[in-house]
């Protein structure tokens, strides 16, 4: 199976994330990534989102165009980043999950990867 | 008043316990009633604590619960044979009330059918906290890291199983007993040592379900009290409550065992495991947990001596091993080899493990590291702290080896 681990992070979270302000901010993603890949779990994707007020917002609505600063739900945590993970199923998902460093601090939300959905847009 | 609270819920998820083994015994689907039933707890947690507990909890949870299968079949009709049931049984204590008698107590045969090899072992714990104890999915599902609505299909799957297989609702026969008892001890244990790992945490939500174990495994010595087993994993599990307080920092931090402050150990909790532990020993007959909490009680008697007598530790390893060579005691007994003679005894035994068992075990990498460091190979120490500190889900556990590995 395929998962999305989405990380939502608190606003102290963004703000440790260079190296300078908090080297075990940093050393725990490593960690965390290194023993993912060494369990031998699939990593095929994944990366780090800059933080909510660099966000642009774009939405269409009776033909006008609405651009917006900042980011599209007004919440404490906010998408941090993404990894996609291939297990054998959602208990060991959540497993990883729980290990993920933020979801000490912010909410790990897993999601299967909607396979059907992508292959459809690649192939029609 | 915590301890107020506390009293409150032995006295309901007792009575609750109770009454669900003795309603399951009776062969009937009782379904509706465990419903009905877990209504009732929940009611009695909700107003015992204002209202003090009354003269007769069951009877209490009794008419709770008829009230509401009544309410419920007023509403479905269909249900309304159940309310019976219910009714029935309430009947039985009134005759014996005035001698002071409530339910005959199986509550330990209900344990024995949760823990049926024909059950998922991974379903065992889950099946006792609910039935036993009345702990609802949710609280369940945390404790083993799965969704609500997944523990909820789950557990009603495993009952389904009980009806349909025809689990029978008995004490084991003496053929079957060591093996069937160690199935209820193991369950037991996997939901004390959830709950540890939940309670290791800053604001230790993990805390009731230790306290729950310790009261099931005093369930089951009450009803056994000849069992060495029995007595050896509730030492076991007192032992390691003891320390619960001082494994914990002012500040949230980790404290590993060896740093920890023995004043802060509950002297009361390792007596008894002491009473406990010694009256296992008198049957003569040696067993997996009364090795662990033999183990515990040498590093209990640091309190007094003030050193830790590290080859006893890994003498009691040795015979642990020989008995049941899990992961976790093998790693446990390189660590207590390594403070034993030297940490390069210590490695070479982490070395023998099959790599493909330790890629996730956490303890693996995290004594791993420690024996690296102390044998200053720095760069190999760094790499074992990294797997160690990718692998915690606790907080503070991740914070302690970060600052180790530096």
């Amino acid at each position: 199976m395929r998962y999305a681990i989405l990380v939502y992070e608190t606003p102290a979270d963004f703000a440790s994330r260079t190296p300078a302000e908090n080297e075990r901010y940093v050393a725990a993603w490593r960690a965390y990534h290194q023993a993912l890949i060494a369990a031998g779990v699939r990593v095929p994707g994944g990366i780090a989102l800059k933080e909510p007020a660099t966000a642009t917002t774009v939405r269409i609505k009776g033909g006008q165009r609405y651009v917006q600063d900042g980011p599209f739900a007004e919440s404490k945590e906010q998408l941090g980043g993404f990894l996609f993970l291939e297990c054998e199923s959602l208990d060991v998902a959540l497993e990883w999950a729980a290990r993920c460093p933020t979801a000490a601090t912010g909410v790990v939300e897993v999601r299967p990867v909607d396979l059907v959905m992508h292959e459809t847009i690649l192939n029609g | 008043m915590a301890d107020a609270r506390r009293t409150v819920e032995e006295v309901a998820r007792s009575s609750y316990g109770r009454l669900l083994a003795y309603l399951s015994s009776q062969r009937r689907d009782a379904d509706d009633a465990e419903d009905a039933l877990s209504e009732a707890l929940l009611a009695a947690l909700e107003s015992w604590p204002r209202e003090g507990i009354p003269k007769q909890p069951d009877a209490w949870l009794l008419t709770v619960a008829r009230h509401r299968l009544v309410d419920r079949a007023r509403r479905t009709r269909v249900r309304a044979e159940q309310a019976p049931v219910l009714q029935e049984l309430a009947a039985e204590p009134r005759d014996s009330a005035t001698a002071g008698e409530t339910f005959p107590d199986r509550r330990v045969e209900l344990m024995f059918v949760c823990a049926h090899p024909a059950i998922d072992p991974a379903l065992h714990a889950p099946l006792m906290l609910q039935t036993v104890l009345g702990l609802d999915a949710a609280r369940i599902a945390q404790a083993f890291l799965v969704s609500p609505a997944t523990m909820g299909q789950r557990l009603v799957r495993a009952k389904r199983k009980i009806r349909e297989a025809g689990i029978p609702f008995r004490f084991p026969a003496a053929h079957e007993l060591p093996q069937r008892l160690e199935a209820v001890l193991e369950a037991i244990y996997g939901a004390f040592g959830l709950g540890h790992d939940e309670a290791a945490g800053a604001d230790a939500p993990g805390k009731d379900l230790v306290d729950e174990a310790i009261w099931l495994a005093r369930v089951v010595r009450e009803r056994m009290p000849d069992e060495p087993e029995v007595r050896g994993l509730l030492a076991l599990m007192l032992f390691c409550n003891a320390r619960r307080e001082a494994a914990t920092s002012p500040y949230g931090g980790y404290v590993p065992l060896l740093d920890q402050d023995v004043a802060l150990w509950w002297a009361d909790e390792i007596r008894e495991a002491e009473g406990e532990l010694s009256e296992a020993a008198r049957s003569g007959r040696i067993g997996r947990f009364q090795l662990e909490a033999a183990i515990q009680s040498v590093h209990a008697e640091r309190a007094r001596t003030g050193r830790t007598d590290w080859a006893a530790i890994a003498t009691f390893y040795d015979s642990l091993v020989a008995l049941a060579p899990t992961l976790g005691a093998r790693v446990a007994q390189a660590a207590a080899v390594a403070e034993a003679s030297d940490p390069d005894a210590g490695l070479v035994m982490l070395d023998a493990l099959d790599a493909s068992l330790v890629t996730t075990y956490q303890p693996y990498w995290a004594v791993r590291a420690h024996l690296l460091r102390r044998l200053d190979r720095g760069s190999e120490a760094v790499a074992a702290y990294d797997r160690a500190i990718g692998l915690t889900q606790d907080p503070a556990v991740r914070r302690f080896l970060l600052d180790r590995r530096g």
